[in-house]
């Protein structure tokens, strides 16, 4: 039987651009340079591994965003992946995590899955829970933060580094899998994959066909609301000295001078 | 007054010192009542109530270090419905913020994460983050449900304030998602005698300019001559010159210290979204180019080589 992989990719403002706020204090996502959140790309590239490694499997990528968005699926598909997922809306902008969470848990299950895999966190929101309230909605297990994932007899195993201890996990499928960057660095699609990716299919759904109330979800719908977003003053010039020999000295003496010693 | 739940992070016993600060944020909002679960929750209670728990609800159960999260989640939500609290509270660990994630969605409540500061206001909490990093402060509320909100460290000062701290067992019924993911073995992180990385008042950091693993222990020598945590970015990480449990960065930890300094580190944009609300950042590097120079309040251009031993060596003296 065929393993159904679906991965969830986010396209997010490129952060060595200018990331800003628009004026309804949502993430300016129009006027700025997007991608593949790069910590997406390890999940995809996760996910091309448990392809190979299993007798049969297909790989559909799923991402709710803007029109720009589809550019984050078509880097996907010519990394390999088979199809893709595109949820877009008006009424979702300025949806926030418990809205985008619901639209992917039903976008899922359309879809059908064995798998889910997530990235560890997004580059923009960098909030690191949408694959643990993906689970608790689809009511299956998470097995997220992994260094390390394998996927064997409907098992799914890795390595989870946490702040005291290492540990090993271990659950049966379905179940929600997020992956961090330590996971293996992700491939570069190749000419062949950019070409095929042209002539993967890619379908589009909006909040109809999912089901769901336009009240849930976009800015009114949100369970959170952001008042106000300022831009951090610039730290003021520090003083900077070239090392002539007294460097070492020179930094101790300004430590010194703010009781740090 | 109303009272709100707090998540406690501690290791058999020993509360860290980012839910001593939540407390003291917790009081600005209403009379905390803490939650401690697994192997020495109850021993939690005494340093709690010295900061401000008026009741600590404890459970101690085998599922809570043998299933990863849902389990403490169903404690949580047990709590969360004997005590119907105003918010609830939780550091920004890793997986403390997976259980507040998870709770959110099953009470139906907004979350914020990451939170720097917390104030009380007349539409709820009002909490502070720092955002792409660090280049904007935003001020956001939860409109719909019961605020739910994760706070980073060294937001806030640990503040003593005694109250009655009485302890209370909480009976938590575990679902039948608690048993889905086993942990099937854990290795405990090996401790380096130094302060924890994301609590650390000071913290020094190398990057790849320390050019190797041995190398380390002239970061380390600074570190220690300070009583410092260390750091590395994550260059020097993917070489494996230091452990990734000490990366600085988006995919590492954030820290927020009261000292940062960098060594042999550029300063790219990943490496500046974990340190840059540090109050006090230092650079030592030999280009003068490098964009952590933009960030900090004293720098050094040199080798580090030179530089690093020398400020050890005067720091040492100076000490006594
Ligand atoms: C999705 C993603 C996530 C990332 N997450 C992180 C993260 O969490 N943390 C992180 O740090 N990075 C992260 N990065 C990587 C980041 O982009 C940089 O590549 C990294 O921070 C560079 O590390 P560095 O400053 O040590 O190395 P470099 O950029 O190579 O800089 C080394 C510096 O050392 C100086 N130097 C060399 N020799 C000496 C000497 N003898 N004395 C003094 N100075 C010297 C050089 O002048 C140079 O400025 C991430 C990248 C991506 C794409
Ligand atoms: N709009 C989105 N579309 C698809 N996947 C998403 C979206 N937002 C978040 N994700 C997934 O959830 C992970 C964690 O996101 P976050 O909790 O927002 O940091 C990301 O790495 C993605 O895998």
């Amino acid at each position: 039987m065929s393993l159904r992989i679906v991965v969830c990719v986010k396209y997010v403002p490129d952060a060595t651009g200018d990331r800003h706020f628009a004026e309804d204090l949502t993430v300016d996502r129009d006027d700025v340079d997007g991608l593949l959140s790069e910590l997406d790309e390890y999940a995809v590239e996760q996910a091309l591994q448990i392809a190979d490694e299993a007798d049969e499997a297909e790989i559909t990528v799923l991402t709710v965003g803007g029109d720009d968005a589809k550019d984050a699926l078509r880097k996907a598909l010519s990394m390999g992946a088979d199809k893709a997922v595109h949820v877009a809306d008006d009424d979702l902008h300025g949806t926030d995590v418990m809205g985008t969470s619901l639209v992917l848990a039903k976008a899922v299950e359309r879809t059908g899955y064995d798998l889910v895999i997530c990235g560890m966190a997004s580059t923009d929101g960098t909030m690191g829970v949408l694959p643990a309230m993906l689970a608790e909605r689809l009511g299956v297990p998470q097995v997220t933060l992994l260094s390390q994932v394998s996927v064997e007899d409907g098992t799914v195993r890795g390595r989870r580094d946490g702040d005291a201890a290492s540990e090993q996990l271990e659950a049966s499928l379905p179940a929600v899998v997020s992956v961090t960057d330590q996971s293996g660095e992700a491939r570069y699609p190749s000419f062949k994959g950019i070409m095929a990716a042209k002539k993967k299919p890619v379908e589009v759904l909006d909040l109809e066909d999912l089901e769901i109330d336009g009240d849930d979800v976009g800015l009114k719908g949100a369970w959170t609301q952001v008042d106000s977003a300022e831009q951090r003053p610039a730290r003021t010039a520090g003083t900077i000295v070239k090392d002539e020999g007294e460097g070492g000295r020179q930094l101790a003496e300004f430590l010194a001078a703010q009781k740090f010693i | 007054m109303a009272e709100v739940l707090v998540y406690v992070d501690h290791v058999d016993g020993a509360v860290r010192k980012p839910t001593l600060e939540l407390l003291t944020l917790a009081r600005r909002i209403g009379e905390p009542v803490a939650v401690a679960l697994g192997p020495g929750a109850g021993d939690t209670a005494a340093v709690l109530a010295e900061h401000g728990a008026v009741r600590v609800l404890t459970a101690e159960a085998p599922e809570f270090a043998d299933y990863l999260v849902v389990p403490k989640v169903d404690a949580l939500q047990a709590a969360y419905e004997a005590v119907t609290p105003a918010a609830v509270l939780v550091p920004s660990s890793a997986e403390a913020k997976e259980i507040a994630a998870r709770l959110a969605v099953r009470v139906g409540s907004g979350i914020i994460t990451d939170a720097i500061d917390l104030e009380s206001g007349d539409e709820g909490p009002v909490a502070t983050q720092s955002v792409f990093a660090a280049a904007f402060t935003t001020r956001s509320r939860i409109t719909r449900g019961t605020p739910v909100i994760t706070v980073k460290p060294n937001s806030a000062p640990v503040e003593p304030a005694p109250a009655a701290g009485a302890v209370e067992p909480l009976a938590v019924t575990f679902g039948a998602a608690a048993t889905g993911t086993k942990v099937v073995s854990r290795t405990p992180r090996e401790s380096s005698g130094r302060p924890e990385l994301t609590e650390a008042a000071i913290v020094v950091s190398g990057g790849r300019g320390v050019n190797g693993s041995e190398n380390f222990s002239v970061i380390e020598a600074l570190a220690d001559s300070l009583g410092a945590a260390v750091g590395a970015s994550r260059a020097a990480v993917d070489a494996g010159w230091y452990p990734h449990s000490h990366q600085v960065g988006q995919t590492g930890k954030s820290v927020s210290p009261q000292l940062y300094i960098a060594s042999g580190i550029s300063g790219a944009i990943q490496h500046r979204a974990g340190m840059q609300t540090s109050k006090t950042i230092v650079a030592i590097n030999k280009d003068a180019e490098a964009p952590i120079f933009d960030l900090v309040d004293y720098g050094v251009v040199g080798d580090l080589f030179q530089v690093v031993p020398q400020l050890t060596e005067e720091i040492t003296t100076r000490k006594g």
